[in-house]
């Protein structure tokens, strides 16, 4: 039996949780539906964005507020605005006009199908016995998640991914460099 | 109905899958080369959610400490940023040539 | 009712702010309080900006609109509301309609983890200062969908130009914000925080404002982020987007009436809101001027009378200027007026000096002392420099900024941890 169950008895927990999940996961949904979609690029880029936004909330509801921040910043801040920015860049107005769909429409739909048959049978068959714990029953002390993150990536002696950190780094430099030649006019 | 109340993994998990597969069908089926970048975002968003949510689960039964499914969301978040960082660069280099977003046009080696 | 009332003062008393604390209705009232301030002081940022400019350029500014144009302000919200909403032709409606309330949303929500004093901010997250930057960098979102929505090229490149300014000076404020909290990290369990009231408890601990702190290494951070903080909100000198001899106001060319105004709205309130990320890393927050060189029950009691003493002041320079008034009958209700504005003045000033009141006030008072102090140096800013041409803003941003936050970072994470890196070399040369 996990000591912490024993020693820390459920405090605050967790208001109106289905609530939430509920609310932000048909948020998420129809965003989704929305991305893949609209005519316009500018449209699903929104939605994107309000879907990301709806997923910073979930993990807040999964105690992961470090990720939540990162979320934030990077996706939603950073990335899409690239994209927004892409797409005003060369976004021409016979784009809303032509196909959206391309030939392979059906087989494509097919395939995603397949998958998501794969999925319903994981899920009710193998998955069943060992989920139904409920999450977030246990309230822990959550002004450490940062700092636990931070002693998994850097401590000397319980952090693991130091050299996933560096080689993080090092491919963003690659990414950089790759971006910038890109899309020179000139090499 | 007291399954519905009751929030547990395998909700988060549903919510990941449902969200991959329409990152899939948006992959498979869109012309526009962004629209098809931005599907891929959103299949990498309903990794991370998975990951997310096993984290909590691993959490719940191994420590406060067990963190390893956030660190790993971290790193695929700074993976997303440098790939679509790349793509759309490779995707402005080939607009300057042929002046065009649709993917079933990009087709200059074809015979 | 009697439950009711139990729930309400149960908070009452309590060391922690009212969303730690789990209390619906007073985390309500404070969002409501935020919000009332907020907007009065971006109404009085509009009468503060136009005056102190005309001031600085040797003229009056508006006279006429009530005594010495304190009215001003109300007559531009009355006109912005009343003018027509014209959106303009093949712009995409709901787009159009939707930018103004992104960069408004971004604006305002980053207020929820500003702390005014120890139990004065909405709610308390363990991840403050990461979720202002965030919430700060959702409104470059607004203001580029904002310039494609218009449909028209002085808004698109301004945008363009806006954003990616915004964006180029985000990093160099990650920098110093960065090497703000390493400071923090400096007591007795090595551990750092990112909560905002935690930074300023770890300077009240540290007995030094970290603008002080490993000088002059707090001073550069503190600069490296008062200049990124300016080009973030696009203010002059770095207002090259949304300057009207340039681009005829940029981003927000097409938007008029209510529309514009809400973008006003925004720019204030992000002002103010990196204005309070500055105060609370660099100059202490809520903690009033020398909390530990003058201890002493004496010296507190000499601080705490300072905020009433500041309104009877403001009170006074309104009587005076009543008597200097012109004695003509047409000037009798602006005389009235300005009197009673000073005598208001005046009255809050005396209730300040309450013993109540004295206690609760001190820490909002000193906090919003600070961030005037801030708004001053923008207006001061905006009479001042000349325009920077955008690729110059750039390269300052890249080339000069990043760098020196760079280098500021290894060199404050050095300093700190000084004595464990001289004892690991000893280690490595015994």
């Amino acid at each position: 039996m996990n000591p912490s169950l024993t020693a820390n008895p459920p405090v605050n927990p967790p208001v109106a949780t289905p609530f939430f999940f509920y609310g932000l996961a048909a948020i998420m949904i129809i965003g989704g539906i929305l991305v893949i979609t609209r005519k316009n690029a500018v449209h699903s880029a929104l939605a994107l964005i309000t879907t990301l936004l709806a997923q910073a909330g979930l993990y807040l509801m999964l105690y992961a507020p470090f990720v939540a921040g990162v979320q934030i910043i990077l996706y939603a801040g950073g990335i899409m605005v690239l994209f927004l920015f892409v797409i005003m860049l060369i976004s021409i107005e016979r784009q809303e006009k032509e196909r959206q769909f391309n030939k392979q429409w059906l087989v494509g739909i097919v395939a995603a199908g397949a998958l998501g048959g794969l999925f319903i049978a994981v899920y009710t068959t193998t998955a069943k016995g060992i989920l139904f714990p409920p999450v977030g029953r246990e309230s822990y002390v959550e002004g450490q998640n940062t700092q636990e993150i931070a002693s998994l990536l850097f401590d000397m002696h319980k952090g693991m991914y130091m050299f996933a950190f560096e080689i993080a780094s090092l491919l963003l430099l690659v990414a950089i460099i790759g971006a910038v030649v890109m899309a020179k006019k000139r090499i | 109905m007291h399954a519905m109340m009751e929030i547990s993994t395998l909700h988060y998990l549903v919510l990941g899958a449902a969200l991959f597969l329409l990152g899939v069908i948006g992959v498979l089926t869109r012309r526009n080369v962004v629209i098809v970048l931005m599907s891929i975002e959103l299949i990498l968003n309903a990794v991370n959610l998975n990951l997310v949510a096993f984290s909590r689960y691993w959490q719940s039964l191994h420590g406060p400490s067990a963190l390893h499914g956030q660190v790993f969301a971290i790193f695929i978040i700074t993976d997303a940023a440098a790939e679509a960082a790349v793509g759309l660069g490779i995707l402005i280099a080939f607009f300057r040539n042929k002046e065009t977003v649709n993917v079933d046009e990009v087709n200059l080696l074809k015979w | 009712m009697n439950d009711f009332v139990q729930y309400v003062s149960s908070y009452l008393g309590s060391d922690k702010t009212p969303g730690a604390a789990g209390n619906f209705f007073w985390a309500t009232v404070y969002v409501l309080l935020v919000f009332v301030g907020l907007s009065v002081a971006v109404i009085a940022m509009n009468w503060l900006e136009r005056k102190i400019l005309a001031h600085m350029q040797i003229r009056l500014g508006p006279m006429r609109v009530g005594p010495h144009g304190l009215l001003q302000p109300i007559a531009d919200a009355l006109k912005l509301l009343l003018k027509e909403d014209i959106i303009p032709d093949g712009a995409d409606k709901i787009v159009f309609w939707i930018a103004p309330f992104i960069v408004v949303l971004a604006a305002f929500s980053v207020f929820v983890v500003v702390p005014f004093g120890q139990t004065h901010a909405i709610t308390d997250m363990n991840i403050g200062i990461l979720f202002m930057l965030g919430v700060s960098s959702l409104s470059v979102l607004g203001i580029v969908t904002a310039g494609w929505a218009s449909n028209s090229h002085y808004p698109l490149i301004g945008a363009l130009r806006s954003s990616a300014q915004m964006v180029s000076y985000e990093v160099a404020m990650g920098l110093a914000v960065v090497s703000a909290i390493l400071m923090t990290s400096l007591n007795a369990a090595n551990t750092g925080t990112l909560s905002m009231i935690g930074i300023v408890e770890a300077q009240k601990q540290q007995e030094i404002w970290f603008l002080f702190k490993f000088f002059p290494l707090g001073i550069i951070a503190f600069t490296i982020f008062a200049i990124a903080m300016v080009a973030e909100t696009n203010r002059a000198p770095f207002d090259l987007p949304e300057a009207e001899s340039e681009l005829t106001a940029g981003f927000h060319t097409e938007y008029s009436g209510f529309r514009w105004s809400l973008f006003f709205l925004a720019e204030y309130s992000a002002m103010i809101a990196v204005s309070s990320i500055a105060v609370t890393l660099w100059l202490g927050g809520w903690l009033r001027p020398f909390p530990n060189a003058l201890q002493g029950s004496t010296w507190d009691l000499a601080f705490s009378l300072i905020p009433g003493l500041t309104f009877l002041f403001l009170g006074a320079i309104c009587f005076y200027n009543t008597a200097r008034m012109p004695k003509h009958p047409l000037f009798r209700i602006q005389t009235i007026g300005l009197a009673g504005f000073g005598a208001v003045l005046a009255l809050i000033g005396l209730v300040m000096f309450l013993q109540p009141v004295r206690d609760r006030v001190g820490d909002i008072f000193w906090f919003s002392a600070k961030v005037a102090g801030f708004m001053y140096l923008y207006i001061w800013y905006r009479g001042t420099f000349p325009r920077y041409r955008f690729d110059q803003l750039m390269k300052v941003g890249w080339k000069v900024l990043l760098p020196t936050g760079l280098a500021l970072l290894i060199l404050t994470a050095i300093v700190g941890m000084r004595t464990e890196l001289v004892a690991q070399v000893r280690e490595v040369f015994r």
